[in-house]
This record gives structure tokens, C-alpha cells and sequence, in this order.
């Protein structure tokens, strides 16, 4: 089709209007789903499942059309280089995302809990609620008749009870996985394809064990503990940190397991897996955003 | 080295396709760069006329043509159009016709992404502009959405804000992924990066902060949708969270932001200056990391917006000192175009005059920042006119200024035909006289202590705010004779000239007027002197 070095750019392509309507179906969705919530009758999730499966739909088009057309020997180590920046520059924005929770949890903790409890010079900070005592995890919220604080919190219980806290299970779930795509890469790179399958196998099924217990740390923490997303400050970065972590493990599982069947079928040579190393990537940074967050959300 | 592009089969290789599925489906540079552009156009004009209704209400005092919410809802919405669908796209849409061929490439280096990017903005504006027709009216706590005027007191229609805002980010990073992965990448050989010209430059610096920022943004509306539909706490203070860090957040993006709307500026208006002044730019290096600078001091300013809302003073003076700093690098670039005028042979066609407005004007903007980052004297500047001077005048005879001057310095280029250069004159001196008359006086009034976002006022702001409202009316007709200008050249313009400009510099005049559907389908070699595409 091409020599090496020529650059592949595709004449046109219906998949990006696509995907904006399906964005456009998503945020109509999403917004009328939402402001409908508590209502009765109210059919605005169709158009919101329909999005969903507009950007699935184009996604799993899109996704093929590159794997042909790599196939087919289109693309140059050029093309290919632009993935690699491509990727590396998502990961970046993925990190800048976290960045967010991290420093709303940070800022909280440093600084609005405390003068809430009347830390400061010129303290005026503690006329509103003049019993509230900060500490961390806030158990009692400041105002805890209309935002009742969690009965029990999820820090670390103390290094002889380690096996009763699932985020022990949950960490060494996701290093272990690091680990283990590590070597599934370089069985790969060695054309060794039964290990590569095998230990591509193990990944995702760790990865799936610590949606699981993330799962099961949920229903603990709304069942017996109180503590949900309405439970004050604590309750809120608790959720939405653990929570957007564990639903970037959902995706980079789903991609894993995408390549893992890829894998299975035959793609992926010594040389050219671009897709598998991306996912690759993607499965160290969960695994690191994970390490952080289980410092600041669970031990310190 | 050939270009598949430019490949044997013939089905493969013509000019664009015809008919509306040429822009829906294209996957060409020229062609998405165009799409921006006119998106943009089309975005001042409404934005545009926005500002308008918000200025008729404030010609005199008392109330006069809106209701207040309605008022609201005009700010909040000029100012959101202004910044994500009026300045950030234009800027995208020259990075699009302009870093390939600047850098010798065939294309960009992710053309569907490039066109996803650009069909997710008319989708996320749609959402925006439908929400005035929507129960509760559009979103009316400002373009900086503080909480809780945004969550706890805002109308229904901002869950519907919220999502436009995730996908109109959403559009900046893959279209920042994109600019990089292209500067990065897809250089000519010999084009070393400090060979590049300063417009490839500020761009590749203006995609690090957006995709440095823009997710930083999605994280602020995320934890707005949180509290609003789901019963956190992080801006509530009864739950132990705090409404100021909800403005910590989005000036840690917002900051940053700021800059994104102007870096790309100060790269069209380095090529402009040289071009007319027929020397190269004083100061090359230095222009490079001046810009840098900027980029990174931008991320440890970020309070300075806030400086009354009760922060420690170790804060306010780390904030203070950090933002005085950046006054230094942009001196740099100040001084740098100065000193390239500097016994140059200058002319003055309609882009110059912009440019030139732009260093004039866009300083005035800075000084007036220096002031406002004074933290003792910000706390009587603050949320006065005296701040809507300040971001006006870096914005519209900034930023807009610049666009509109690049238009004017490639638009031969684009479309093979020049503009009429005695209307685009007329188009300048309107401009820039109605421009002054519109946001001059505001640092009086500000001064005087008059506040922002009221629709209303007292009788000693009379008289200004008359002045300031006839500037207004005036710009915007003004920019009617730009769109003039711009559609006379396309329809019965002179046929330009490959070089354009006589003294322009660059790969991307080495090529024809208008240029092929695809260009440098084979990279030029510099280092052989070979530029033709």
C-alpha cells in the first residue's frame, strides 16, 4: 500500500461527526437524566443509554478501522510515534484530572477543616459552628443535623489487623497486576505467546477482583458504616477519589480485556502492539494514582 | 519520502469533496482550520451581541430594557461564549491552518481526532444557546460559575452547563493532543525546535497548559454536579467542605486559561512585526522563554483572583510577588517587539496596525494588572469595572486583535485573494478608536467604585457608562465591516501573490495562494534550502 515512510492521512471519515452527535445525545441524556431524578415517570434515560451506545458503537468502528488499516501496512514508525505522544499526552491530562480531587482532598485537609474548627490568627472562622472540633477523618460535620457524619471511617485499623482491611487486598490486587502486564509485555516482545496470554489472563482477572472488593468496600461503608456520599466532607472526597480511581480501573480492565481476546485471536506481533502497550500504560497509571490515594485517603 | 496522500490510486487523491459532507467528514487541516475560524466568527457575532444588550441596559441608569435575571444570564453567557467559543477556537482554528504548513507537514498528526474536536463545539454551544428556551432561563453565575451561586442558588438548566463544559474540554485536550503531537512529531527534517517558528512555539506551550487545565476544569463542574445532584459537601461548609475552593479550583485551571488566550497572540503578532518591520524578530531565544515563563509562573498565581476572600497573608503575599514576576517575561516580549521596529523598514498594512494596537494596547492591559495584583490595592479594585477594564483590554484589543490581524496577514493566503486594504484601514481606526472609547473609561468608573455584574447603577457612573455604550455599539458594528472585508476578498478580491508580503518569512510562503488541498505531502529539507511544497 505504502512505503514506510509515507505519513497516512485518511481522505475523510464519517466516524468524528458521528461521535460528536453521540456526545451532543450525551450531554442531552445526561443533563435531562439527572435534572429528572426524583421523578416519577421520566423517559430520559433512553436518550442517555442511546448515547451510550452511539460512542460505544463508533468507538468499536473506530478502533477496527485503525487495527485494519495498521494491518494493512498504512502506517509508517512516523504514525506510529504519533500514538505514542497521543497516549502519553492523554495519560498527562488523566493525571491533571486526579490532580483536581487530590488538591480539593489536600485544601480540606490543610486548610478549611481546621479554621472551620477555629485554627488561625484573628480567628472569625469558628463563629458558625462554635462546638465543631476538627480532626481527621470529620466524623461529626460541622452542621451534623442536615449533614450527619459517617459512624465508622475507613483508615487503616493498624498493621495486626491488615488482612480484615480490604484495601490491603485491593493494593496488592493492582501492584501485583502491575507486575504481572509487565511480564505479559515481555513475553510478548519474546514471541513466547502462551505466557503472554496467561499472565494477560491473570491481569485482568486481578483487575477484576479489585472492582469487586471496591464493590464490596461500597456496600460495607453504606450498610454498616454510614458512611456515604452525603456524610459530610469525609464521605464526599472518600467517594468521588476511590471512586473515579475505581472507575478508571473499570476502564483500563475493559481495555485489557479487549486485548487480552485481541490477544487471543492472534493480534499483536514482537514488534507492533501499540494497543497493548497504550493499555499497558494505562494500567501502571491507575496503579499509581492508587498508591497515592491509599496514602492520603486511608493511612495518613 | 511520499505521502500516501499523494498516493498512485486515483480515487485517493483529488481536492475536497463536495457538498456539506466535505465539512462533515474532512479530515483536512485546511479544511478544519476554516471550520474554527468561521465557528468562531459566527460566535463573536452572537457573543457580540450579548455585550450589547448588557450594554443598552446600562446606557443610563435604573432598569431599563431587561429584567436582572436576564442581565445575569447576558454576562454569564458573553463571557462564556467570548472565552470557550470566540477566542480559544480562532486560536485553534489558525493552529490548524497554520502549524503544518509552518512546520512542513502534510497534515495533522491525528486528522479524525482533529475533526472530532472541532464537530463537539457547535454541539456543546447548541446545548448551551438552547438552555435560554429551557425552564429556570440560561446559567446566570457569571463565566466563573463561584460556588454556590452555582450550585446551591442555581437555575435547573446548569446540569445541561455542566455536561457542555466536559465535552467542550473534552474537544481542548484531543485538540491539544493533537497541536503536540504534531509539533512534536511531524517536523520537516532541519526544523529543529529552535528553528520553529514563534507561532509553532506559543502553540506547543498553549496545548501543554490546556491539557494541562482542562481537566482540572472537568473536575471543578464534576464536584459542582456532585453537590448539586448528590448530596456531597465539597463547597458546603455545614459538611466540613468550603465554597472557596471551589474558586481555588477553577483559578487553578482559570489562570492558566488566561494565558491560553494569549500566547498564541503573541506568536501571530511576532511573525506580523517582523514581516513589516523586514527584519527578523529581536530577540529569538528570548521570545521562546519568555513564553515558557509566562506558562509555568502561570500556575502558582492563580490567587491573585481571590485576594478579598479571606486568605492567610503568607498567601496573599506569595500570590502578589509571583504574579509582579510574570510582568518580567512579558516585558521581555515587549521590549522584543519594540527593538524589532526598532529602524526597521516599516509599513503599515491593516495587520500591522493591529499588531502594532496589539503591543500598545494589550501593555495598557498589563499595567493595569500589575496594579490589580497589588494585594493591598486589589481589595479596592476588586469586582469593580476597574477589573473589567483590566481583562478587557488583554482580551479584545489583545486577543482579538491578534486574531483578527492574523486574519488580515494570512487571509491572501488562505483564499488566493487580498483583502481591500482601504476598508480594512477603515476597519482598524474604527476599531481601535470605538475599542478605546468602550474600555478606557471603565477604569474610571471602576476606580470611582462602581461594581460588576449589576445592571444597574448610580447617577455619578452616568456619564462614563453613556460613553462607554455609544464605544460599544460602535465596535460592534465595526466587526459587521470585518465580516464585509473578509467575504469582499474571498468573492472579488486581487489574486495574491505566493509571497504575499514582501518581507514574510516562512515555509508557509513558499507555497502557492491559495495553497493545494494538501500540502508538503513531501517534507521540504531545510537543511538542503529546499522549501518548496
Amino acid at each position: 500500500m505504502s512505503s514506510d515512510s509515507s505519513y497516512y492521512v485518511p481522505e475523510s471519515s464519517k466516524l468524528p461527526i458521528f461521535m460528536a452527535f453521540g456526545l451532543l445525545l450525551f450531554v442531552l441524556g445526561a443533563g435531562s437524566t439527572i435534572n429528572d431524578l426524583g421523578k416519577e415517570s421520566s423517559n430520559s434515560y433512553i436518550l442517555l443509554m442511546t448515547s451510550f451506545a452511539v460512542i460505544w458503537g463508533v468507538m468499536f468502528v473506530w478502533f477496527s478501522s485503525v487495527i485494519n488499516e495498521n494491518n494493512k501496512g498504512m502506517y509508517s514508525d512516523q504514525l506510529n510515534q504519533s500514538f505514542v505522544w497521543g497516549m502519553a499526552w492523554f495519560i498527562f491530562s488523566e493525571v491533571m484530572f486526579f490532580f483536581a480531587f487530590f488538591l480539593a482532598l489536600g485544601y480540606v485537609r490543610m486548610f478549611s477543616v481546621p479554621w472551620l474548627g477555629g485554627e488561625g490568627e484573628k480567628a472569625i472562622t469558628n463563629i458558625l459552628w462554635p462546638a465543631f472540633e476538627a480532626t481527621w477523618p470529620v466524623m461529626v460535620t460541622p452542621d451534623n443535623e442536615n449533614f450527619p457524619g459517617a459512624e465508622h471511617n475507613m483508615n487503616i485499623p493498624g498493621i495486626t489487623k491488615l488482612h480484615t482491611w480490604l484495601p490491603f487486598w485491593n493494593t496488592l490486587c493492582l501492584v501485583t497486576s502491575s507486575g504481572t502486564i509487565a511480564l505479559a509485555e515481555a513475553a510478548l516482545k519474546k514471541g513466547k505467546r502462551a505466557a503472554f496470554k496467561s499472565w494477560m489472563v491473570v491481569t485482568i482477572s486481578l483487575g477484576f477482583i479489585f472492582v469487586f472488593l471496591q464493590g464490596l468496600e461500597y456496600y460495607e461503608a453504606y450498610a454498616h458504616m454510614g458512611l456515604t456520599l452525603g456524610a459530610g466532607i469525609y464521605g464526599t472526597t472518600f467517594f468521588l477519589l476511590t471512586g473515579f480511581h475505581g472507575f478508571h480501573v473499570c476502564l483500563g480492565a475493559i481495555i485489557l480485556t479487549i486485548m487480552t481476546i485481541r490477544g487471543f485471536g492472534g493480534a499483536f506481533s514482537e514488534h507492533d502492539h501499540f494497543g497493548l502497550a497504550a493499555g499497558s500504560w494505562y494500567w501502571h497509571f491507575v496503579d499509581v494514582v492508587w498508591i497515592l490515594l491509599v496514602l492520603v485517603v486511608y493511612v495518613f | 519520502m511520499s505521502a500516501v496522500i499523494e498516493g498512485h490510486q486515483d480515487d485517493h487523491h483529488h481536492g475536497p469533496a463536495k457538498g456539506i459532507t466535505r465539512w462533515l467528514y474532512t479530515t483536512n487541516h485546511k479544511d478544519i482550520g476554516s471550520l474554527y475560524l468561521w465557528f468562531s466568527f459566527i460566535m463573536l457575532f452572537i457573543g457580540g451581541a450579548m455585550a450589547m444588550v448588557i450594554r443598552a441596559e446600562l446606557f443610563e441608569p435604573g432598569s431599563q430594557i431587561v429584567s436582572p435575571e436576564f442581565y445575569n444570564q447576558m454576562v454569564t453567557n458573553h463571557g462564556l461564549i467570548m472565552v470557550f467559543g470566540v477566542i480559544m477556537p480562532a486560536f485553534v482554528g489558525l493552529a490548524n491552518w497554520l502549524i503544518p504548513m509552518q512546520i512542513g507537514a502534510p497534515d495533522m498528526a491525528l486528522p479524525r481526532l482533529n475533526n472530532l474536536s472541532f464537530w463537539i463545539l457547535p454541539a456543546a454551544f447548541g446545548v448551551l444557546l438552547a438552555t435560554f428556551f429551557m425552564e429556570g432561563g440560561a446559567p446566570n453565575f457569571g463565566w466563573t460559575f463561584y460556588a454556590p451561586l452555582s450550585t446551591e442558588y442555581a437555575p435547573p438548566t446548569v446540569t445541561y452547563f455542566i455536561f457542555a463544559v466536559h465535552i467542550m474540554g473534552a474537544s481542548s485536550i484531543m485538540g491539544s493532543i493533537n497541536v503536540i503531537t504534531t509539533i512534536l512529531n511531524m517536523r520537516a527534517p532541519g526544523m529543529t525546535l529552535m528553528k520553529m517558528p514563534l507561532f509553532v512555539w506559543s502553540w506547543l506551550i498553549t496545548a501543554y497548559l490546556l491539557i494541562a487545565v482542562m481537566p482540572v476544569l472537568a473536575g471543578a463542574v464534576t464536584m459542582m454536579l456532585m453537590d448539586i445532584h448528590f448530596g456531597t459537601s465539597f463547597f458546603k461548609a455545614g459538611g466540613g467542605g468550603d465554597p472557596v475552593l471551589f474558586q481555588h479550583i477553577f483559578w487553578f485551571f482559570g489562570h492558566p486559561e488566561v494565558y491560553i488566550m494569549i500566547l498564541p497572540a503573541f506568536g501571530i503578532v511576532s511573525h506580523i512585526i517582523e514581516t513589516f518591520s523586514r527584519k527578523p524578530i529581536f530577540g529569538y531565544d528570548s521570545m521562546v522563554y519568555a513564553i515558557a515563563s509566562i506558562a509555568l509562573l502561570s500556575f502558582v498565581v492563580w490567587a491573585h483572583h481571590m485576594f478579598t476572600v479571606g486568605m492567610p497573608i503568607a498567601g496573599e503575599l506569595f500570590f502578589m510577588y509571583s504574579t509582579m514576576l510574570i510582568a518580567i517575561p512579558t516585558g521581555v516580549k515587549v521590549f522584543n517587539w519594540l527593538s524589532t521596529m526598532f529602524k526597521g523598514s516599516l509599513t503599515f498594512e491593516t495587520p500591522m496596525l493591529f499588531a502594532i494596537a496589539f503591543v500598545a494596547l494589550f501593555t495598557i492591559g498589563g499595567l493595569s494588572g500589575l496594579m490589580l495584583a497589588i494585594a493591598p490595592a486589589d481589595f479596592q479594585y476588586h469586582d469593580t469595572y476597574f477589573v473589567v477594564a483590566h481583562f478587557h483590554y488583554v482580551l479584545v484589543p489583545g486577543a482579538l486583535f491578534s486574531i483578527i490581524a492574523a486574519v488580515y496577514y494570512w487571509l491572501p493566503k488562505w483564499t488566493g485573494y487580498m483583502y481591500d486594504e482601504f476598508m480594512g484601514k477603515t476597519h482598524f481606526w474604527l476599531s481601535f478608536v470605538s475599542v478605546n472609547l468602550t474600555f478606557f473609561p471603565m477604569h474610571f468608573v471602576g476606580l470611582a467604585g462602581m461594581p460588576r455584574r449589576i445592571p444597574d447603577y448610580a447617577m455619578q457612573f452616568a456619564d462614563y457608562n453613556m460613553i462607554v455604550s455609544v464605544g460599544a455599539f460602535l465596535f460592534g458594528l465595526s466587526q459587521l465591516l470585518f465580516l464585509y472585508v473578509v467575504l469582499k476578498a474571498i468573492f472579488y478580491g486581487k489574486k495574491a501573490t505566493g509571497q504575499v508580503w514582501e518581507g514574510a518569512q516562512g515555509l508557509e510562503w513558499t507555497l502557492d495562494s491559495p495553497p493545494a488541498y494538501h500540502t508538503f505531502e513531501t517534507p521540504p529539507n531545510l537543511e538542503a534550502g529546499e522549501a518548496k511544497g
